[in-house]
């Protein structure tokens, strides 16, 4: 069981008011992702769940008992750093072990657990080597496996796959995601990437400034975003903003525009622009076509047509797909359902 | 970019360096050498740099008049002890200020070196007295308690300088997978900051041997290290050089070859803080 409850929960160093009040209710087997600007307090809100941080106000509560006050220890919780913090005096079967050493387990059981977590990860081949003779992958995957031996209720990732390079990010993704099919246990993961936030979670929590903007499904964020922060953060490359009389066209303050829901044309569209930059890979091309009055707008084709820099084209936004926004930012009803 | 340095101002710091050297090195070396010889050479006028003949007499002497063994015991109960129990109280208290400092832990670090700075003759009478109220003048129990206190500022904020350059994320680790304070301490700090301790421990041997003030004063027969067994052959009678520079040299030999041996360490310690 691994379900976890924040009630209320405030922090505030000296007087600066980092979490102003966040409710949340995780529930078990999830995997959930803090996801945010850097500076937006998810990292601090994973550090208060993991015990690391004391809380200012509210409650913590772990398989409905109240942890607010424990220790890190005592709260059960398995954690894995952006900085791997493996402990370099030690072998790689001594840092996996750790845990249960610090748990006076049978030392036959804990080479039992060693070996299944070492098989699990591909680490057999490196058990007595140091944390320094590993790569950056090699690394992080240790950092986990002193994870999952301790079979904890849940599993928090800080950052984890930011050290590491872009090819092997979306390899250990994969490994991550693939782990939480396996064991089904809970997992909170930050990270400030909204692609790893997509691909990894069955619900996603957006953070701005230590509020919570929106906790939903990842598809639930990406048709239906709450707020234009929210949708301006969730989608690669970003929604395009139109303030001014062209939203007003819409009944709106502001209109949002994925740039896959643009229509892209060489002879009409209700807007015209001439392309700035196409940047071509491979499977889509982004072009960023510089529309009078509305500035620069990206928008994503295929990867077989060609535009020229310079070369005039139109665009036409999927009526069903435009967002509207109020004044303050909050999302009006929109096309996609 | 390396800075280039002519050959000439090569070879002339070079030659300043050893110069520079041996002046230190001198007072020992011509301590050594008036050991071996007799006590009319000794104090010769034109000085005599070599003993005609090489003698052992004075070392015989000295060992005869107070046995040397006995204060060298001495020494090392106070120097080693002193440093262990300092260390036994430093590192949690290096710890605590390291990665859980509050706002006032730079002023307590300045409070603590500035005892330092206290002359000790100040406070010498207090302190005797206390001492000879509480039965502890000339201990060896006695003289490690006042060189514990006296090193702690020092063996704290060596610790501290390097506790500091050990990432607080894994201490975080451990305590996440579920070791208590004192197993943090024992497991992952302490082993992580071995150098640092080592050379903790080394520098405050060297320093609690050699204190000459509080264990000359607070001592007379059966607790003096090898410092007042020194300073006994300083007699009214006169001064027999021969004696005393094989005493000294009986003193500082077994330091000095510590010192030796542990030369990289020493210079870490002393350097301490300097880079980084």
């Amino acid at each position: 069981m691994g379900s976890i409850t924040l009630d209320h929960v405030n922090k505030a160093f000296g007087d600066v008011q980092v979490i102003p009040d966040i409710s949340l209710d995780i529930k078990d087997g999830e995997f959930v992702v803090f996801v945010g600007p850097s500076g937006c307090g998810k990292s601090t809100l994973l550090r208060l769940i993991a015990g690391l941080e004391d809380t200012t106000g509210g409650t913590i509560k772990l398989d409905g008992a109240d942890m607010t006050n424990a220790p890190p220890a005592k709260r059960g919780l398995a954690m894995v750093f952006q900085s791997y913090a493996l402990y370099p005096h030690m072998s790689v079967r001594d840092n996996i072990a750790f845990p249960l050493k610090m748990a006076n387990t049978p030392k036959d059981v804990i080479a039992q657990k060693v070996d299944y977590a070492a098989r699990t990860l591909n680490l057999n081949d490196y058990l007595d080597r140091r944390p320094r003779a590993l790569s950056g992958g090699q690394r992080q995957r240790v950092a986990i496996g002193r994870a999952i031996v301790r079979e904890p209720k849940a599993f928090l990732f800080d950052e984890p796959l930011s050290n590491l390079d872009a090819a092997l990010r979306v390899n250990m993704r994969l490994e991550i995601t693939e782990l939480h099919q396996q064991l089904k246990t809970t997992m909170i993961y930050v990270t400030h990437d909204q692609v790893e936030a997509m691909t990894m979670a069955d619900r996603i929590v957006v953070l701005n400034a230590g509020k919570v903007e929106q906790f939903g499904t990842p598809l639930e964020l990406y048709r239906k975003p709450a707020n234009r922060f929210v949708a301006g953060f969730i989608g690669s490359p970003k929604m395009n903003f139109i303030d001014g009389q062209d939203a007003a066209r819409y009944d709106a303050h502001s209109i949002g525009v994925r740039p896959e829901h643009f229509q892209l044309s060489r002879e009409s569209g209700t807007f015209t622009g001439k392309v700035a930059v196409a940047e071509q890979l491979g499977a889509d091309t982004f072009l960023h076509v510089n529309v009078e009055r509305l500035g620069l707008i990206t928008v994503r084709t295929g990867g077989d047509e060609t535009f020229e820099n310079g070369e005039t084209v139109h665009l036409t936004p999927d009526p069903q797909r435009i967002y509207r926004f109020s004044a303050d930012g909050t999302a009006l009803s929109h096309g996609q359902a | 970019m390396a800075r280039s340095v002519r050959p000439q101002t090569k070879i002339a710091f070079t030659v300043l360096a050893w110069l520079v050297g041996l002046i230190l090195f001198f007072p020992i070396l011509w301590a050594i050498l008036t050991s071996f010889k007799t006590e009319s050479e000794a104090i010769a006028s034109p000085p005599v740099v070599l003993p005609s003949v090489w003698t052992l007499e004075n070392y015989f002497d000295v060992q005869a008049r107070s046995d040397y063994f006995k204060h060298f015991f001495n020494s090392v109960l106070i120097s080693v002890g002193s440093t262990l129990i300092g260390l036994f109280i430093g590192v949690p208290a290096a710890w605590s200020m390291a990665f859980s400092p509050t706002k006032r832990t730079k002023d307590i670090l300045m409070w603590m070196l500035s005892t330092k700075m206290m002359p000790a003759v100040g406070v010498v009478v207090p302190i005797y007295l206390l001492f000879r109220d509480w039965q502890l003048l000339d201990t060896v129990h006695g003289l490690t308690f006042v060189l514990t206190m006296i090193n702690l500022p020092i063996i704290i904020w060596m610790l501290y300088t390097y506790f500091r350059e050990i990432p607080v994320d894994i201490l975080e680790a451990a305590r996440m997978d579920g070791a208590e304070l004192w197993k943090e301490i024992v497991y992952v700090l302490v082993p992580m900051a071995i150098p640092g301790i080592a050379s903790t421990l080394l520098l405050n041997v060297i320093l609690a041997w050699n204190e000459a003030f509080w264990t000359i004063n607070l001592t007379a027969a059966q607790a003096a290290p090898l410092t007042a067994f020194i300073s006994s052959f300083s007699s009214p009678q006169g001064l027999f050089w021969a004696k005393l520079s094989a005493a000294s040299t009986l003193a500082i030999a077994p330091i000095l070859l510590l010192g030796w041996f542990s030369q990289k360490q020493l210079v870490r310690g002393l350097t301490f803080g300097a880079v980084k």
